[in-house]
């Protein structure tokens, strides 16, 4: 049975802006993923604990509000704390290609700023589960 | 399904994590279940019965009818009784491309930082009626995991969500006073299946029209068998209390001697003969090089060569005739 | 994780899959011209034959009903559009510097941007401001913070237009309370609250409770308004959220003109005569990038909301019948990429506006869609409306496009199209109710979608983004940095206003407040007496909090 990749889009933050993070969803969906939304205002606990249920491969933030400095660094620790090492954090919003390069040395994957195809967020994603999921079609680890 | 000999110490491991209450051992495992891993079988196995199974509560009804917002605010109820929680939320797959968006948890955010409440979101992959495949064996897992009631919520769709029915321990069905409800529900066979009747949204014009139709069409029941109507307004938490008196009841109702024997048995036979079933077919098709077998009729119905009726029977007889028996009695 | 060796994973799908990857691309499909960028079908040709039999009577003369034309005889020959600039960032401190700035350079109105823990009903130091405080606006918790915003602006001279929704009745209470301190009476304050919290629940997303308690908030201070603010718009009812959420022109149009008929029905329903407060009621437009759509948009916008006042809600005071509004261009047409073409697509959308008959105007910067405008940006956006004033001659003439065969017949066809959204609305029971059940917003986020794929299909055009993109040879343009030190002040700030306050004075205030949220009374006086005993913006929040519930909103897509 092929396995389906999951991916959690959460709206981290205040910001109310989900016309991304909604469009990145039904593109995700229309390729075949099981998108487990949260909707909005979703504090980093939150989504760290919706990471571990749902038992994804991905997690996609979109924040609009400038605090992607402090919100993703926090995500990230909380999903190493509860043990998801092997989890995507991806994800975008109004980020600068500096503070893109200071948050992919802490261990975030790629993001996408504003001109961003679904195509291309969906391709990345693909490939990343094709490349650490590859042997693991229901293994255990 | 094969047992899960190739990898002992994981499963070991993985069911030890969940009767620990580790919710990322318990999400893996569903995961496995849900795929059909190999591994699958084994993790069940060796968690069976290690933990009371909790009761099952389905809540079923029409979309908008307010499933999400009940679930939600029932969940609470019970965790101001300090009682543990699991919840597996279904929303269908999209029949073109596969895909699902599962949004229960939108409505579900007060319990998203509460780790005694475990909400699993489902997608059905292709099953019909209201479910997943695999939301018994979920369900079991939550068992394992601690669970002390597990709330099952369907998709909603307005199709048939009968499953629900033999997946839960009680049958929740949501209405609204929305026009069309009613008819909705009575198409949908949902009356028949309800053993507790939530009239959601209780505050809007229509609601004791609605409640006296409801009640009408129950009339023709015997006494006694009518299920409770309970009126609530979710989003204002009203009426939850008297929601939980009347699953209380139906609790103890099914607790009594002469039900309880021949409804677990039932519940058992319909667990293995789905087991079995499954299991049978999927060897079945194996064994008899089904794929290939497929691949060859399939070029005979596109050159023109013959029908795909035709050809589905002609197969059902060869595979039966070919087929070893091993029980002169068939089925 | 690097973008190279996720490429080539990509291009080697596993074997399984492959058969449900297209096999060849298919032939790139043309652009999309002939539609509006809406998707409204266009001829190539329009004549004589495309305008409606009765148009004189559709258009009736400037300042006339319906005010297809323009609200005033002489358009713009009398009085210019207002030069709005939206400035709001950091502290009180830095934001009252920065309109300072502004005034001095010829803007005529300020226009205060918050930030969203401010937005969300959440002082600086609550935990879901991590991270937040002084970032997309600026950081308001207490009626300190306000009276540093606007110190040595008179406020008599001034107008204001604050864009706050769901705690806007707190704000509203501030700069009353801070014009008290100037000396000023209520009636002498002139500006706008955006207050329309319907459109939140539709587009933008930011909301305190459940939407029937806001929308009574909303007319708690609509009514309170036209009693003691006649130069006031207690509301901006805003289709721009709408839009830029992925709304269609005509969507836009149809759900803000629904949202306005809702709160005129709640206000009818609490026995205020219509004519005592439409006046007041002001709109907000986007202007996107499809030039005569916008200009149709607008015109019919008049028409319709004319034809609602006078004809549905018997309104008899010509000032009701008119729909004076804001607009702003469209942040969502911006790029990321070639930042400086940014100022085209402001220049030809502003000229839309312009050409629609606003009356009053933001132009956005550049660089908005890398970060909060810089100064220099926020200059050229504002030269930009000058030039537009001043030398291109547009606003010298009323209505130059009236008469028209293509932008009669585009009028309307808008008004048609949200007029049939309209009725739909009306059939489910009014917005509130199809807002309950998540109507506009399925509809915007389908909008949304196929949008994005027509992008991606190549079907639009994206100059600098899917078309004539340059090589990776991006312009960099400074952009304005928040420092995190700025949240950690705005922390202290309200600890230290929540030490030093008068505690019985802001208890028997609190308190007074949660026992008329539970009762039908109006609560602007309750929250005015409440801000001036220094309760904080998310003391008064959470008192919304407990009286009414917090919103759980729909899942729609």
């Amino acid at each position: 049975m092929a396995r389906k990749i999951r991916v959690l889009v959460a709206k981290a933050g205040l910001d109310g802006h989900d016309r991304g993070a909604k469009v990145v969803a039904s593109a995700m969906r229309d390729a075949g993923f099981e998108v487990i939304y949260t909707g909005l205002h979703q504090t980093p606990e939150m989504i760290a604990q919706a990471a571990v249920q749902e038992d994804v491969d991905v997690v996609a933030l979109s924040i609009l509000s400038g605090a992607h400095m402090t919100l993703f660094p926090r995500v990230l620790d909380l999903m190493r704390e509860r043990g998801l090492n092997d989890v995507l954090l991806t994800g975008g919003g109004i980020i600068s290609k500096e503070d893109m390069g200071a948050l992919q040395k802490l261990g975030v994957g790629t993001l996408f700023g504003p001109g961003a195809t679904t195509g291309a967020i969906i391709d990345y994603v693909r490939g990343w589960v094709a490349e650490h999921r590859a042997g693991e079609v229901g293994t255990a680890k | 399904m094969s047992a899960g000999a190739e990898a002992p110490a994981a499963v070991a491991s993985l069911a030890e994590g969940i009767l620990r209450g580790d919710p990322r051992m318990l999400a893996r495992a569903m995961t496995l279940v849900e795929n059909a891993a190999p591994e699958a079988e084994a993790i069940l196995e060796s968690l069976y019965g290690k933990k009371p199974a909790a009761p099952r509560v389905g809540f079923t009804g029409p979309p908008g009818a307010g499933k999400s917002t009940l679930v939600a605010e029932y969940a609470r109820l019970l965790r101001a009784e300090g009682v543990q929680v699991g919840v597996i939320a279904v929303d269908p797959t999209s029949p073109f491309t596969g895909g699902a968006i599962l949004g229960d948890r939108v409505r579900m955010n007060e319990h998203a930082t509460d780790d005694k409440v475990f909400i699993r979101s489902m997608a059905t992959r292709g099953s019909l009626g209201g479910l997943a495949a695999r939301t018994g064996e979920l369900c079991e897992l939550l068992d394992a995991w601690g669970s002390e009631v597990t709330l099952v919520e369907t998709v909603g769709v307005g199709q048939s969500e009968l499953d629900v029915a033999e997946a839960t321990d009680t049958t929740v069905v949501i209405l609204t006073p929305e026009s069309g409800d009613a008819i909705q529900a009575l198409k949908a066979g949902l009356m028949e299946i309800a053993e507790v009747i939530v009239l959601n949204k209780a505050d809007h014009v229509g609601a004791d029209a609605m409640e006296a139709a409801l009640r009408a069409s129950l009339a023709f029941r015997p006494e006694g068998s009518r299920p409770p109507i309970v009126r609530t307004v979710a989003t204002a938490r009203q009426g939850l209390d008297e929601l939980h008196q009347a699953l209380r009841e139906h609790r103890e109702a099914l607790a009594k001697p002469e039900i309880v024997g021949p409804r677990r048995r039932e519940k058992v036979r319909a667990r293995i003969r789905s087991a079995v079933r499954e299991g049978l077919l999927d060897a079945w098709l194996r064994r008899q090089g089904f794929e290939d077998v497929l691949d060859g009729v399939t070029d005979d119905v596109i050159a023109g060569r013959t029908s795909p009726y035709r050809a589905a029977r002609a197969l059902i007889e060869r595979m039966t005739r070919d087929g070893k028996r091993t029980n002169g009695n068939g089925n | 994780m690097a973008n190279e060796r996720t490429e080539t994973a990509t291009k080697t799908p596993k074997a399984g899959r492959a058969r449900t990857e297209a096999p060849v691309a298919p032939p790139a499909p043309a652009e999309r011209r002939g539609e509006t960028l809406s998707g409204i079908p266009l001829k190539p040709v329009y004549t004589a034959a495309d305008r409606p039999a009765d148009l004189e009577a559709r258009l009736g003369e400037p300042g006339q009903f319906p005010y297809t034309r323009a609200l005033f005889p002489e358009g713009y020959r009398t009085k210019l559009w207002t030069m709005r600039q939206f400035a709001g960032f950091g502290s009180a401190e830095d934001t009252n510097q920065r309109f300072h700035y502004l005034l001095g350079e010829g803007m005529t109105g300020l226009s205060t941007a918050f930030d969203m823990p401010t937005l969300m009903g959440y002082d600086a130091d609550h935990p879901m401001s991590l991270g937040e405080v002084g970032r997309e606006g600026v950081a308001i918790s207490t009626l300190e913070d306000m009276e540093i915003l606007f110190r040595g602006i008179p406020l008599d001279k001034v107008t204001t237009s604050m864009t706050i929704n769901a705690p806007a009745i707190v704000l509203l209470a501030m700069y009353v309370a801070i014009g008290e301190k100037q000396g000023l009476k209520p009636s002498q304050l002139g500006g706008t609250i955006q207050a329309d919290m319907l459109k939140e629940f539709i587009a933008q997303k930011e909301w305190i409770c459940p939407p029937r308690p806001h929308v009574k908030i909303c007319v708690d201070m609509i009514e309170w308004c036209a009693k003691h603010m006649p130069k006031w718009n207690s509301i901006s009812i805003s289709g721009y959220h709408i839009r830029e959420a992925g709304a269609t022109a005509a969507q836009e149009l149809a759900f803000t003109l629904a949202d306005g008929i809702g709160y005129v029905e709640e206000c009818v329903k609490r026995g205020m005569d219509v004519d005592a407060f439409a006046p007041r009621l002001s709109f907000f437009w986007d202007v996107h990038n499809d030039f005569f759509e916008e200009i149709a948009k607008f015109r019919a916008a008049r028409r319709l909301w004319a034809t609602v006042m006078r004809d549905r809600f018997g309104a008899k005071n010509p000032r009701s019948w008119m729909l004076r509004t804001h607009a702003q261009t469209a942040g969502v047409s911006l790029t990321a990429q070639q930042p400086l073409n940014n100022v085209a697509r402001v220049a030809l959308q502003a000229m839309a506006a312009v050409l629609g008959g606003t009356q009053s105007l933001h132009t956005n910067s550049m660089d908005e869609t890398l970060a909060l405008p810089s100064e220099e940006a926020a200059t050229v956006a504002l030269r930009t409306q000058q030039i537009l004033a001043h030398e291109s001659g547009v606003a010298n003439v009323v209505d130059p496009l009236a008469g028209s065969y293509f932008v009669e017949s585009l009028t309307d066809t808008m008004e048609s199209e949200a007029l049939a959204i309209i009725r739909r609305i009306d059939e489910m029971g009014g917005i509130i109710t199809a807002v309950e059940r998540g109507y506009p917003q399925k509809e915007i986020a389908d909008s949304a979608y196929r949008f994005q794929q027509q992008v991606e299909q190549g079907e639009r055009f994206i100059v600098g983004v899917n078309r004539f993109a340059a090589e990776e040879s991006e312009v960099t343009i400074p952009v304005l940095k928040i420092d995190m030190e700025i949240e950690r002040r705005q922390i202290e700030r309200v600890k230290a206003v929540r030490a030093k306050r008068d505690a019985a004075k802001h208890a028997a205030a609190v308190k007074a407040l949660r026992d008329a949220c539970m009762s039908d009374q109006n609560l602007v006086p309750f929250v005015l007496d409440a801000v001036k005993a220094n309760a904080t913006l998310g003391e008064i929040s959470d008192v919304f909090r407990e009286a009414y519930g917090v919103y759980r909103e729909p899942a729609v897509f």
